[in-house]
């Protein structure tokens, strides 16, 4: 698989490191009433689809950048990638 | 009809015409007792132990596509009993023995071969880890040897021993494991199920269930509704999609495995060998094809067929152990989407939804659990209550901090 870069190109996703749903960066908020419930669906379940999946991947041999690729998990067609920064900063994310 | 070396010379002299198709092929009634979800092994096991152990034969299990074209039937069919955490080796211990006396109680041919598996050592290291699995393997009642390098060459002179790298510094052998003709492991299960009564409806999809006041009532599919008393939910690499129509989110993510097979060889390799520095595991088939295998393709995945990248990283591994592999061609590659749960640990389980339970989360290790998983989900369906052996796999270990990490990974499935 191919994953175009945002920033590097196209670039073969042997020189990424895979981490999961990019649903991992809406990490609950500890101090919430709830946070060991929140914190037990965050780190251990998943929705898991049969098609298209928003996943985190980390360039680790590359600009070590994490990306969120979006991709059939069917096909392993790959429909978009971005920065994490991005995505995160877009889901009102400061750091 | 009972199968017997004196009813093949039978049928050998009288043309092959007294063979009977080895289950029967029934419309789905109005009702059963129990459902079970998914034709493969464990499905079948499960059927079959229900109606064996506990006289349980009101029951039917479903099959999308045609029992045995699942996982069962795509694995590389290795059965082992070599497991280090008190919640695991006990199961897998059982499912050994029961493996071990399989084809008498089933009265089918499944070719269950205790051919040994060899775990090389590479480190020091890695020496020390496999003398404690051994250790903890025979306290549960299982078998191991630490073998030293000339242990190792004895059995396997052919093998890389200087690789600079990865020298091989002994290995765990394992005599009791093997492997199993996979698919007759499904066929016989299915045929022992369907003589005492066992519905097997195959083309059938399930496609939802039916819950009412948080109880299920039965299934939908694609022949109709289906009611039951107990549903159990069984589909291995399709747990997440099945379950989310019952409205559950599980501790699980859908890999991909590959698997290769050579072409035919004379028998070079009389066991199972796994490369403990990379991951590569080899064994020869009866037929004669060398079958392996490796890691998987780390990504979430429901195409039935890997990607390059593993397939080469696979044949590196098979080269630094074996580099007589070099001159052997491959015939075949396919995939099997599994389970890869968060603790890289099953689960057997009831689900907070009164008469729906759920067995899946087998990662790649479920072929050698096919009869335990069997034989401890029918007890759970039948009792309402867990199986000793089964007793840790339950759904809440996460929230209870009590997870079986087998490998040490943590809650990351593509690394178990
Ligand atoms: C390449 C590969 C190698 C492996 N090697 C080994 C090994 O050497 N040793 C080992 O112990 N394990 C191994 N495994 C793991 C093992 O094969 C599985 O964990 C185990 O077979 C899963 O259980 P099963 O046989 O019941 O699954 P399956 O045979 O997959 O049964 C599940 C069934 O459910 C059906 N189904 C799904 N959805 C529905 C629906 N909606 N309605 C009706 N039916 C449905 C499917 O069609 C399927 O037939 C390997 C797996 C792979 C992919």
């Amino acid at each position: 698989m191919i994953i175009n870069h945002p920033i590097l190109g196209p670039r073969d996703s042997q020189e990424f490191t895979y981490l999961g749903d990019a649903a991992l960066i809406d990490r609950p908020d500890w101090q919430a009433e709830d946070a060991a419930d929140q914190f037990h669906d965050y780190l251990y379940l998943r929705d898991n689809p049969a098609g298209e999946h928003r996943e985190l991947w980390f360039h680790e041999q590359g600009d070590r950048s994490w990306l969120v690729v979006t991709r059939n998990t069917v096909t392993h067609e790959i429909l978009n990638v971005e920065l994490a920064r991005d995505a995160a900063r877009a889901r009102g994310r400061s750091k | 009809m009972r199968y017997s070396g004196l009813k093949v010379i039978k049928e050998a002299l009288t043309g092959h015409k007294g063979w009977r198709p080895t289950w029967r092929d029934p419309e789905p009634k109005k009702s059963y007792d129990v459902v079970i979800i998914g034709g493969g092994g464990h499905g079948l096991a499960t059927a079959y132990y229900l109606a064996k152990n506990h006289g349980i034969t009101n029951v039917a299990v479903i099959e999308k596509g045609w029992i045995g074209g699942g996982n069962v039937g795509r694995n590389t069919t290795i059965i082992r009993s070599n497991y280090l955490l008190d919640g695991n080796e006990p199961f897998y211990e059982l499912s050994l023995k029961l493996w071990e006396g399989l084809e008498q109680d089933f009265n089918y041919n499944a070719m269950v071969s205790q051919r040994g598996i060899l775990n090389l050592v590479h480190t020091d290291a890695q020496r020390d880890a496999a003398r404690r699995r051994g250790n903890a393997m025979i306290l549960n009642g299982s078998d191991a040897e630490l073998l030293d390098t000339d242990g190792v060459r004895a059995m396997y002179p052919f093998l890389n021993f200087n690789d600079a790298r990865f020298p091989i510094k002994g290995g765990l052998l394992h005599r009791r494991g093997g492997t199993v003709r996979h698919d007759a492991v499904a066929w016989g299960y299915a045929r022992g199920a369907d003589l005492r009564g066992v519905d097997i409806i195959q083309n059938c999809e399930v496609t939802g269930f039916k819950i009412e006041n948080g109880k299920c009532l039965g299934v939908e599919t694609t022949k109709g509704f289906i009611g039951a008393n107990k549903v159990a939910s069984c589909v291995a690499g399709s747990s997440s999609r099945v379950m989310e129509k019952a409205g559950m989110r599980l501790p699980i993510e859908s890999h991909v495995l590959q698997a290769f097979v050579s072409e035919g060889l004379k028998p070079v390799l009389d066991g199972v060998i796994t490369f403990g520095a990379g991951h590569f595991y080899c064994s020869q088939s009866d037929k004669g094809g060398l079958v392996f295998g490796g890691d998987l393709d780390m990504y979430n995945s429901y195409a039935q067929r890997g990607n390059l990248p593993v397939v080469e990283d696979v044949m590196e591994g098979g080269m630094a152990l074996i580099p007589a592999l070099g001159r052997v061609r491959m015939l075949r590659s396919w995939g099997g989407i599994m389970d890869m749960s968060m603790d890289g640990s099953p689960f057997i389980d009831k689900t907070h939804v009164d008469g729906l339970y759920f067995n899946g989360g087998w990662c790649y290790g479920g072929f050698k659990a096919t009869p335990a998983s069997g034989w401890c989900y029918a007890h759970l369906l039948a009792t309402d209550t867990p199986h000793k052996v089964a007793s840790a796999y339950r759904l809440d270990r996460f929230r209870r901090g009590c997870m079986i990490d087998e490998k040490g990974q943590g809650a990351q499935p593509n690394l178990h």
